[in-house]
């Protein structure tokens, strides 16, 4: 694969799940930047924001087409969510990624059976 | 109280480069009851005013690759575009089903993922 078609495929992969899903932008990207294009781990967080950031912008704006969107919700969960980043952030270099990867892995495989059951 | 709390621990767990949205999504269809498509939307939305803080301190630190991510960029406004259409014409139940099999992929994906230097 050429090195352009490859780019724009990574970009395109990323772009239908964060649309369909809603998510998953980072956790697609990062380690597609860090593998397949090899860019240092702390440059490929901060690149993927600038690529997530637009992505997210469109499918916003079909979401608001749409109008699947609750406003006071939103809200509500992003002023804990904008403190709860400046707090994770804080703590990046402080605490076991490795064993906080492990904990969350296991929450999310719980969550996934709760989801698909409910 | 309990919605700050849930933004609040997918910020933390989104601060430190886990991916907040995949905590955020179930906590709310799970403890709230949120619908799926509006769980979706509201990370979507909250998403933006993080992010839009943490590239103005990128842009300072000067850690962007800006030449690899305008293609990236490119195929990924086009492919989130289909994303979205797709997700806005699926009914709830199953794009519930399809969010649980992608959040299993991620659960196995992070519980065995080696810490990267």
């Amino acid at each position: 694969m050429t090195d352009k078609l490859k780019l724009f495929s990574i970009g395109f992969i990323t772009g239908i799940v964060n649309g369909l899903l809603g998510t998953g932008g980072g956790t697609l990207i990062v380690p597609a930047l860090v593998f397949l294009l090899g860019i240092e781990d702390h440059k490929a967080h901060a690149t993927a924001i600038s690529i997530i950031l637009p992505i997210t912008l469109v499918s916003s704006l079909v979401y608001l087409q749409n109008k699947i969107i609750d406003i006071p919700l939103t809200i509500n969960i992003a002023i804990g969510s904008t403190i709860g980043g400046i707090i994770g952030a804080y703590f990046l270099n402080k605490l076991s990624i490795p064993l906080l990867r492990k904990i969350f892995g296991i929450i999310m495989l719980i969550a996934s059976v709760r989801m698909w059951i409910s | 109280m309990k919605l700050f709390l849930i933004g609040l621990f997918s910020g933390i767990v989104g601060g430190m480069g886990i991916g907040g949205g995949t905590i955020l999504i179930p906590a709310l269809t799970i403890f709230i009851g949120t619908e799926q498509h509006i769980a979706q939307s509201v990370n979507l939305f909250s998403f933006i005013p993080t992010a839009i803080i943490a590239l103005i301190y990128h842009f300072k630190s000067k850690n962007i690759k800006y030449k690899i991510i305008l293609l990236i960029i490119i195929g990924g406004m086009i492919g989130s575009f289909v994303g979205a259409i797709i997700a806005a014409i699926t009914k709830a139940f199953i794009l519930k089903k399809i969010f649980a099999v992608f959040l299993f992929c991620m659960g196995i994906y992070e519980f065995f993922s080696k810490p990267r230097k």
